[in-house]
């Protein structure tokens, strides 16, 4: 039953992450790749126990993130007439540095091999959201004080832009 | 194992069913309570008071003809209406409708799921919701449609920070997640309400707001907008746009009487013996809760009228979103001046 | 099925599905009982009765853009602020600390609020929140139009005066 479970899940969402590459109509991306944090929050919650993870995935990256790349493409309509043409010299460099990120993900991968247990050791407690918070608030207080301050920098960084936005519009 | 699954496909079925029969009277209330509120009679030719009028509007989903126009984005207009109505569906799992049954030595719970972070899975639903209008709206490739689209969700976007800021003084003061817990916790008459009434203020305006009603209705206003998103739709399209407004309406007006009002607890819940006969009233308590707060919803709507867009975002953002902050921090110094000195 | 959240989530599960179903079968419902008599006229797209001009996809204010992106960054706050209101109020921990975690609690907090508020303020104090409204542009006409006569006329005798 699990397992099937799992087939399912994982093959929506492989299929969907590829659709997110193929399609042709960017609208069409993004929401498929909704269709991608969705399974991946499934996963979350159903097999690692981690509802939390789960949830504030989809909040953050469904209901926030996607919306904003939504707004974006619909607003700016970025469809395929309206696009303009790609450089070779930036095709090419694209090409290199998405190999690049490639090798690293697998550096950091094929170290990480034992992850999977760990998790499990674990599963019962790190979704637990007081859990988190303890730790969170114990541990990691330091950097999650800062991170307040980097949210302050990215507000500063999106009324810049909004500035800049509206003097052209 | 069975029996389990059994039992939770039973009452899966049951909620659908409420869920949608609520909605159904729902349109049938509406016009009543306007007739009411207008001095009018409202609908009364399909059958006595009108009853049967939400059937024939039903059957007349099925039965009209459905025009995609060649232009739009067939997709997504199919796609649009979809999402929202499962967005609506979706929140009921977490509501617990009332404690358990007890029958023949077996307890069921009224409750299809009680996961511990289930404010923040009605939170991810709310905040999901914003697909379904904005891709229906986009795909009809009508110039109302988008704008009513964009209007609408980026008044949820603005109107979700501050609800979810004061779900976070409710959690604060309960301590957990769990919508069961939480209502759980309201024994009696110790509901919620007394202890955060500026929380629940800010949380059924945001409540208005997600649900598209006015005076928050900018994205289908018909005097600007024609249908809004929902201009190019007909036919059972259209059924589901409409349907899914409904339902949200429900399911925000059980949320609210869930986290502010007690949900299934009603005063003197303990001089009753019959555990089963408490959690059977305790669900008509919950629903007659949550009928006043749909009417609440329809009194609004003749009472107040729409407001301007930069108001609305204005109430939203300089109002809202500072109130529920000071409410957390006030909300946080009580708790630890209680703490500190009554224990 | 061990864990008691795994069989909560897959009753969520169920009920999407339920749900996927129930529509799927409304719409194929109703497209079964419907008529079918699509022609040119009823399938444009309604534009006030006129004929539909252009393509709606176009550009957009940017507002709408600059909107989502200010909900981004509080939403991500949002959820950082989740584990703590459940944590904040534990027996177990206020007790175990002698009342120094429900102090140390509040104090972070209200640090990470304020410097919340002061985003929400430098966005404020930046007129981001207010919403643009059009410049009002008044028609200008070619001829020798002398309108500050006029207004001396209209402020002399309007008795209603203007709030502006």
């Amino acid at each position: 039953m699990n397992n099937l479970l799992f087939l399912l899940l994982s093959s929506v969402s492989i299929i969907s992450a590829l659709l997110v590459i193929f399609s042709k109509n960017p609208v069409y991306s993004v929401l498929f790749l909704v269709l991608t944090f969705f399974t991946l929050a499934g996963h979350f919650a159903i097999f690692l126990g981690a509802e939390f993870l789960a949830i504030v995935n989809i909040i953050v990256y469904a209901g926030a993130i996607m919306v904003l790349f939504l707004f974006v493409i619909m607003l700016l309509n970025l469809n395929k007439e309206s696009e303009p043409t790609t450089p070779m010299l930036s095709k090419i460099s694209a090409i290199v540095a998405g190999g690049l990120f490639l090798l690293v993900l697998f550096a950091a991968l094929t170290n990480q091999i034992n992850a999977p247990e760990a998790l499990n050791s674990k599963a019962g407690d790190i979704g637990m959201v007081k859990k988190l918070g303890q730790v969170l608030f114990t541990e990691y207080l330091l950097p999650f004080e800062i991170s307040s301050v980097l949210f302050l920098s990215a507000m500063v960084g999106a009324v810049m832009l909004g500035k800049k936005d509206l003097k052209q519009g | 194992m069975e029996i389990l699954l059994f039992d939770k496909i039973f009452l899966i079925v049951i909620v659908f069913a409420v869920s949608l029969v609520i909605a159904l009277y729902s349109t049938l209330a509406e016009r009543k309570v306007s007739a009411f509120l207008q001095d009018r009679i409202g609908p009364n030719r399909a059958g006595t008071f009108g009853l049967l009028q939400p059937v024939a509007d039903g059957v007349k989903f099925f039965f009209k003809e459905d025009i995609i126009p060649s232009h739009a984005d067939k997709a997504l207009y199919i796609l649009g209406p979809s999402i929202s109505m499962i967005t609506a569906l979706m929140t009921s799992a977490v509501i617990p409708w009332g404690t358990y049954i007890t029958f023949s030595g077996r307890q069921v719970a009224m409750q299809i799921a009680d996961i511990n972070i289930g404010i923040l899975y009605v939170f991810a639903v709310v905040s999901i919701g914003v697909y379904g209008i904005m891709i229906g709206g986009w795909g009809s490739n009508n110039k109302f449609s988008l704008l009513g689209a964009l209007r609408a969700s980026s008044q949820m976007i603005s109107y979700e920070i501050a609800m979810g800021l004061s779900i976070i003084s409710i959690v604060m003061m309960t301590g957990s997640m769990s919508l069961g817990e939480i209502v759980s916790q309201q024994h009696g008459m110790d509901w919620n309400i007394f202890y955060q009434p500026v929380g629940f203020l800010i949380f059924c305006t945001c409540a208005f707001a997600e649900c598209n009603r006015t005076p928050f209705d900018l994205p289908e206003c018909e005097a600007e907008l024609v249908g809004g998103y929902h201009t190019e739709y007909s036919s059972m399209k259209l059924g589901l746009y409409l349907f899914s407004e409904y339902i949200n309406i429900f399911i925000s007006s059980a949320i609210m009487s869930a986290m502010f009002f007690g949900g299934y607890n009603f005063p003197f819940m303990d001089q009753i013996a019959s555990p089963n006969l408490v959690s059977i009233i305790g669900v008509f308590v919950f629903f007659a809760k949550i009928i006043f707060f749909i009417f609440f919803f329809m009194w609004v709507r003749w009472t107040i009228p729409r407001f301007r867009y930069d108001q609305l975002m204005k109430l939203g953002w300089k109002y809202l979103i500072p109130l529920a902050l000071a409410n957390i921090v006030i909300t946080g110094t009580v708790m630890l001046i209680k703490y500190q000195f009554f224990n | 099925m061990e864990h008691p959240e795994i069989s909560a989530f897959g009753n969520i599960l169920l009920f999407i599905f339920g749900g996927i179903l129930f529509i799927c079968l409304v719409l194929f419902v109703g497209r079964l009982i419907r008529p079918r008599r699509p022609n040119e006229e009823k399938n444009t797209i309604y534009e006030s009765g006129e004929e539909a001009v252009g393509n709606a996809w176009a550009a957009f204010n940017p507002r709408f853009y600059v909107i989502a992106l200010v909900f981004l960054l509080f939403e991500v706050e949002l959820v950082f602020l989740f584990p703590w209101a459940t944590v904040f109020g534990q027996q177990e921990l206020i007790n175990e600390t002698n009342d120094n975690w429900a102090k140390l609690a509040v104090v972070e907090m209200l640090m990470f609020i304020f410097i919340l508020a002061l985003g929400l303020a430098y966005a404020w104090k930046k007129g981001f929140l207010d919403w643009q409204k059009p410049a009002t542009v008044s028609p200008t006409v070619g001829n020798s139009f002398r309108k500050d006569l006029y207004d001396k006329v209209n402020d002399k005798y309007s008795t209603i005066k203007n709030n502006s």
